[in-house]
């Protein structure tokens, strides 16, 4: 007996649709590049959560800068490495709001360090979602405060001397330290897995929100295979075998 | 019943903001204006209005809140002084690109670099000029009296949401520092949930329902939508010089000589022109009230039945461009400035005019 493909493709028979919280636009990212997936997370939480008329966000300057044509939700877009400011001002006077911001290796953890430390410190009830590919993306693939040592970039194209650049930083422990942030935790989004993991962080990130639990911080360690200069499949495997041992998986802290 | 008090520039910058329904501020200390946040925290307008007082980690970090309360369409204020005022052009350029209102308060001080606490007003250029990158301009008024401190808060938000655009009031260590009597604006209720959609509907970032998602940006990577973004601003720019340029004259109708000054200095001018009367020199003063937009109408009128013009400013010569700019070119303009935070002396005025102006003609 033959079933016509047409007679699969019914309601009662859908195991997969693409979020509501998710616009029809044609993603900018390269293939095999991380965004994607952990744009569809953030939504899918969004829409899943029923919280999508009550949530702002705020885009970095990076790749991810036109993340505002992507999520169907209210939108502010930063300043490089500002987001945290601009989402304190968002929070503190849409207290009821669902604030977070979506940023990279360089606006987090490189111009905006002071800005992601104080929001973090003062505790600010907002969401932090850190995308880090050890790599500037959009602007050519230059040396980021998380590139590893030995890793070739545009600017480091002997490879990151810690003479030169000094050392890959953790930012995510360092922020860990802080008394305002309540959850604290570094994802990847590399298998369904890992993929299943860093959806449970991001949802509990919102719901702390909702119990106004302080700053949540969730990092995703990610692939820039254009970056990289490999095929998305070795950035995968590229991205177990040097950044985990660096970038270890798993909640730093949870209060 | 108005209520009248005799209170420092800088505290009436905060009594007056929580009096006209400001939603929130956020500042980073620096002299000569700290007064305006310390008053602010020792009045806790959260308990009284809502109003949200922050004192960020940075001039950079309380401008990009700004931002963040501004595109809610909330009233949002900084203050500051120069060196802080450098900090913040990164986000006046984004505020004034993604076209949000908010008030900015400059206390200037003398530079350039750390320079000193003293008064100045050097800051003319960086003001008037956009200051940050890119074809911008805010609205800029100049207070010359702490009741002017008082009633230009709640005049800048208003030209700000007028204009989608930030307005900054331009003072000096003078004005902020100096105490006189102020009549004080009643209470205005801040803007609900209902106002803002009124007022702001139409771009404000409320949370998306039902309705299209609204963005606070000033990015357009299409060069020719950009190009057609700039025209706008552009139009927006010259219907502030139509409707909102402003100023004020004084003894200008028999004068034969007028000082042009703006802030602490047209104030100085007062006494110069009575010294100048009692001399027997035909002396006025016309006082830009809005720098940006410069009042160049009036003063272009003027240009034609006077014998000179005398921009005073506390700074090396920067008004008087815009002078220069805008009378007839066969009437002379000179320039007379103490700077590096010296004040100048209504005396000193008066014999830079009859040297600079009327000995020379």
């Amino acid at each position: 007996m033959t079933v016509e493909t047409i007679d699969i493709i019914r309601e009662e028979n859908l195991v997969y649709r693409k979020t509501p919280a998710l616009t029809d636009n044609v993603m900018h990212y390269c293939p095999g590049c991380s965004h994607g997936v952990v744009h569809k997370l953030v939504a899918e939480v969004i829409e899943e959560t029923g919280i999508r008329e009550q949530t702002i966000g705020v885009s970095p300057v990076g790749c991810s800068v036109l993340a505002y044509n992507y999520l169907d939700i209210d939108w502010a877009e930063a300043a490089h490495g500002r987001a945290p400011a601009v989402a304190t001002g968002i929070s503190r006077l849409h207290p009821e709001k669902y604030v977070f911001t979506y940023q990279g290796d360089g606006d987090l953890a490189s111009i905006g360090t002071a800005e992601v430390m104080h929001a973090c410190n003062r505790g600010e009830n907002i969401v932090i979602i850190f995308v880090n590919n050890a790599i500037y993306g959009m602007t050519g693939g230059q040396m980021a405060p998380t590139t590893l040592v030995g890793q070739v970039t545009s600017t480091t194209p002997y490879g990151r001397d810690v003479k030169l650049n000094g050392f890959p930083m953790k930012i995510t422990e360092l922020l860990a330290q802080l008394d305002g942030t309540g959850f604290v935790t570094r994802q990847a989004v590399h298998t369904p897995l890992a993929i299943r993991k860093a959806k449970n962080a991001i949802r509990k990130a919102f719901e702390n929100t909702k119990k106004d639990k302080g700053t949540s911080f969730i990092e995703i360690v990610g692939t820039c295979s254009s970056g990289w200069k490999m095929t998305p499949v070795d950035a995968n495997r590229w991205m177990v075998e040097n950044m985990f041992p660096k970038y270890p998986l798993g909640d730093i802290k949870d209060i | 019943m108005a209520e009248i008090k005799l209170m420092k520039g800088n505290e009436v910058i905060a009594e007056a903001a929580i009096r006209c329904g400001c939603d929130g501020y956020f500042g980073y200390p620096i002299t000569p204006q700290s007064e305006v946040m310390e008053t602010l925290m020792a009045r806790e307008p959260w308990k009284e209005t809502g109003m949200v007082v922050l004192q960020a980690e940075s001039e950079i970090a309380a401008i990009n809140m700004v931002y963040g309360a501004a595109a809610c369409g909330k009233r949002a204020m900084t203050s500051s002084s120069s060196p802080g005022i450098s900090l913040k052009q990164e986000g006046l350029t984004y505020l004034a690109g993604a076209e949000l209102p908010c008030l900015v308060v400059d206390v200037v001080r003398g530079g350039p670099g750390l320079g000193t606490i003293q008064p100045a007003q050097s800051d003319y250029f960086q003001a008037t000029r956009g200051g940050g990158h890119g074809d911008y301009h805010l609205l800029v008024l100049a207070p010359a009296s702490v009741q002017e401190m008082n009633d230009f808060v709640s005049l800048g938000f208003d030209l700000a949401f007028k204009y989608r655009n930030p307005v900054m009031i331009l003072a000096d260590g003078v004005i902020g520092q100096m105490m006189e009597k102020v009549q004080l604006a009643d209470y205005s209720p801040r803007w609900t949930d209902d106002d803002i959609e009124r007022i702001s509907g139409k771009w404000a970032l409320t949370g998306k329902k039902g309705r299209d998602r609204h963005v606070a940006t000033s990015l357009e990577l299409d060069s020719y939508k950009q190009e057609i973004f700039n025209h706008k601003l552009q139009a927006k720019y010259r219907l502030m010089q139509e409707n909102d340029a402003r100023h004020e004259e004084l003894h200008c109708e028999d004068a034969e000589y007028i000082f042009v000054a703006y802030g602490s200095s047209a104030r100085i001018c007062q006494k110069s022109i009575q010294l100048c009367r009692e001399q027997g020199i035909k002396a006025g003063l016309f006082r830009p009230v809005t720098l940006y937009p410069f009042p160049r109408v009036p003063l272009r009128a003027l240009s034609r039945r006077v014998k000179g013009f005398m921009a005073v400013e506390m700074s090396a010569g920067q008004m008087v461009e815009d002078v220069r700019l805008t009378v007839d070119a066969n009437v002379p303009v000179e320039h007379f400035g103490r700077y590096g935070g010296v004040i100048p002396t209504p005396d000193e005025i008066v014999e830079a005019l009859k040297k600079q102006i009327i000995s020379a003609s």
